[in-house]
């Protein structure tokens, strides 16, 4: 009897498995299969070379460049996205004129394509007689070559991302913030608080889990936006500007060194699951779900 | 339920009827498109015109994004045993498809008559990025090089001759200096010129490594570069100078694709650029401009650049020599001709110049002829096995340079050691 039950329980999974297999647990185990074998040419066929390819990777400049630019990148757009998310979200929590325009103007740059919003940001970027440079020009100043000098190149796509991504932060806070009960805030007005002991002691604890939310998902995208470098910079100047992501494809599909993209691969799933696990227990423990 | 099957293979099999009765030979061609206009649709034109004249061939041109998305997608598509017949991609990845072990040299298909005449008629400048191991691994057909526009209302109001460009590099840097105008500030309003660093700066580069007297940066084997000698490293030298020394040329590196803007919005007076952005600067332009050669220091040089078509393994004799009949259509006088000035592209053959309609065009248009003409002085373009690899070595060390990272000498040396260790198992 127990048998048919559980035939049909596994017919009714089977679609979801075949996918969820199909295209991310049996290619996470091939290129972490691939990252010990040699990259295969027309002419000269894979060989196993055990950790070579990691050795490889840890004396690799470009490599360790990468991942301090990554690093910095993630170190301001994680928080940076957050905290303008959240100050846009408190702004347009209250009864102002052209509320739904402001939503809007928040919301826009997330809806459009990061490799759209990258072609016009480059523009806005150009030495000389970009937006900015022009603005520039008005108080005298020189033209910066924001995206073409080592200095600013890595700041300057750090700011489309967080540009890019805090509008559609900005809407889970706003839906956070629309949940907090009104007699809270009634109570708090007839104890005589003031408005930033009332976002700290209560709209901060409670959006705490949305927070949290948030913040994965920066972290996420910390590592995953990389379509505006393609346009921008390329990596450039002299890897400068390079991350993780845009790295492996370089290696994996410029190159076709696809055994060293599997090996850099797996060093960015071992880190994201590190991150991810962490988040979630270690920051689960100060979240307060109701 | 039986009915619904019943129908269904009678309509299968009325399919696969009316399919055998038409015999056609079907071919996939995956093309790139890296300049803007009109070329994705001359593309469609001409194998539309191809297919009308032979309706036992269908052909299915695929764009396929940028040079880089096209070679990818391609060899995705081969590994996957699935590969197109014909593609164009960029000349220097012939060792990566040699490597990659999916391509066919066309010489193994033609006859010693189509060898002589078809292949002999290509200019040699453009052979060069073509042929290795004594075989033919491309034809040539959406080729560039690179050349100088420069503007000559910008000339005129620094009081030099609108109608002589610079044609040495000291000539370039003393037009440059009359032609960089400061504010009062300082601050500059024109620069004298741009040579554009983003991207793929390597190839501007070898143009300045030509005119130095080096003929590329590779041997033809693609197993050996030559980056540090001194002829190179003056040339990074000269590059770096432009900006530091001399100040005509704006710091930092300079936007690939921004070029044709900057210069018709009159940011710099001189920009070096692919013949490709001819018909663009052409229609958009809003000053008279001309069009020069490279200019020189030992001689003229300048390297090739563009597309060749490949043709792929895997696909029945019938289905190559269909594919090669196509190539030798598109190539043949009159279709070159039409490619070419639809996009300005370079028409690769002698023969494509003495038809009348490319005759009108160079009256037209006199920059077009610039072009070819350079292609006497022409030198291969940097193409090695792990060609992207080794090209991306060069492109970060120049980068370096003009940033000020490193010197000319100690980006080239760092070049060299690096290059060498990716090439040491392909020189056995």
């Amino acid at each position: 009897m127990i048998k048919r039950e559980w035939i049909h329980a596994w017919l009714l999974l089977l679609p979801a498995l075949v996918l969820l297999f199909g295209f991310t647990h049996i290619p996470a185990v091939q290129t972490f299969i691939d990252s010990f074998w040699s990259t295969p040419r027309g002419r000269r066929p894979s060989t196993f070379v055990g950790w070579d390819n990691y050795a490889r990777m840890t004396a690799d400049p470009v490599f360790l460049r990468v991942m301090t630019n990554n690093l910095i990148y993630a170190a301001i757009t994680i928080p940076a996205s957050i905290a303008i998310s959240l100050w846009m979200a408190l702004f347009v929590h209250r009864r102002i004129m052209g509320l739904g325009f402001l939503r809007m103007a928040y919301f826009t740059p997330t809806v459009l394509p990061l490799i759209a919003v990258a072609n016009i940001w480059l523009f806005f970027y150009l030495p000389g007689f970009g937006l900015f440079d022009q603005i520039r020009g008005l108080f005298g100043l020189r033209p910066v070559n924001w995206i073409g000098q080592p200095s600013t190149a890595l700041y300057s796509i750090t700011a489309v991302t967080v540009w890019n991504q805090a509008g559609f932060f900005m809407i889970f806070f706003l839906a956070a913030l629309q949940t907090i009960p009104e007699n809270l805030r009634e109570a708090a007005a007839l104890e005589g608080t003031s408005r930033w002991t009332f976002f700290w002691r209560v709209t901060w604890p409670l959006i705490m889990p949305t927070t949290l939310f948030v913040s994965v998902n920066a972290t996420i995208n910390a590592f995953r936006m990389v379509d505006h470098v393609f346009v921008m910079t390329q990596g450039g100047p002299n890897n400068a500007s390079a991350l993780l992501l845009y790295y492996i494809y370089d290696q994996g599909f410029r190159f076709w060194d696809t055994a060293y993209a599997a090996t850099l691969t797996v060093v960015m799933v071992v880190i994201l699951a590190i991150i991810g696990i962490g988040q979630f227990f270690l920051l689960d423990r100060r979240v307060h779900y109701r | 339920m039986t009915r619904f099957l019943k129908s269904s293979i009678l309509g299968a099999a009325t399919l696969a009827l009316s399919m055998s009765s038409a015999l056609a030979v079907d071919l996939e061609f995956y093309f790139p498109v890296a300049v803007g206009g009109e070329a994705a649709a001359t593309i469609q034109a001409l194998t539309d015109a191809y297919v009308a004249e032979n309706p036992d061939v269908n052909i299915n041109a695929i764009y396929t994004g940028s040079y880089a998305d096209t070679t990818t997608r391609a060899i995705t598509a081969a590994r996957g045993g699935n590969a197109p017949h014909l593609a164009i991609l960029l000349s220097v990845d012939m060792f990566t498809m040699i490597d990659e072990d999916i391509v066919e040299a066309w010489d193994d298909y033609l006859s010693e008559d189509e060898i002589e005449n078809w292949i002999g008629g290509f200019y040699p400048a453009f052979m060069k990025n073509s042929q290795t191991e004594g075989k033919t691994w491309g034809i040539p057909f959406q080729r560039s090089t690179p050349v100088i526009y420069w503007n000559k209302e910008a000339f005129e109001a620094a009081g030099l001759d609108p109608e002589t460009p610079p044609t040495t590099w000291d000539e370039m840097v003393e037009m440059g200096q009359q032609l960089t105008i400061r504010d009062d500030a300082g601050n500059v309003t024109q620069w004298g010129v741009r040579i554009p660093s983003s991207g793929f700066p390597s190839w501007l580069f070898t143009g300045l490594v030509a005119a130095n007297g080096q003929d590329g940066l590779a041997n033809d084997a693609g197993t050996e570069v030559y980056f540090d000698t001194p002829e190179v490293v003056e040339a990074l030298e000269y590059l770096v100078s432009l900006s530091t020394e001399h100040e005509i040329m704006a710091p930092g590196i300079l936007d690939w694709g921004a070029t044709p803007r900057a210069f018709m919005d009159g940011e710099s007076a001189i920009a070096w650029t692919t013949t490709g952005n001819l018909t663009n600067i052409r229609n958009n332009a809003p000053f008279e401009f001309g069009v020069g050669m490279l200019p020189a220091k030992v001689r003229p040089g300048a390297p090739s650049g563009g597309g060749n078509f490949y043709l792929f393994s895997g696909h029945s004799e019938e289905e190559v020599l269909a594919a090669i009949d196509f190539v030798k259509w598109a190539t043949a006088p009159e279709q070159a001709a039409e490619w070419s000035i639809a996009t300005g592209y370079v028409a690769p053959r002698e023969d494509t110049w003495e038809t009348d309609a490319m005759r009108e065009y160079a009256q037209e248009v006199p920059g077009a002829l610039v072009a070819r003409d350079q292609l006497e002085y022409a030198v291969a373009e940097l193409a090695t096995f792990e060609g992207p690899r080794v090209t991306q070595i060069l492109n970060d060390n120049i980068a370096a340079a003009v940033v000020g990272d490193k010197s000319p000498a100690e980006a080239l040396a760092d070049a060299q050691r690096e290059a060498d260790a990716i090439l040491a198992p392909y020189r056995q």
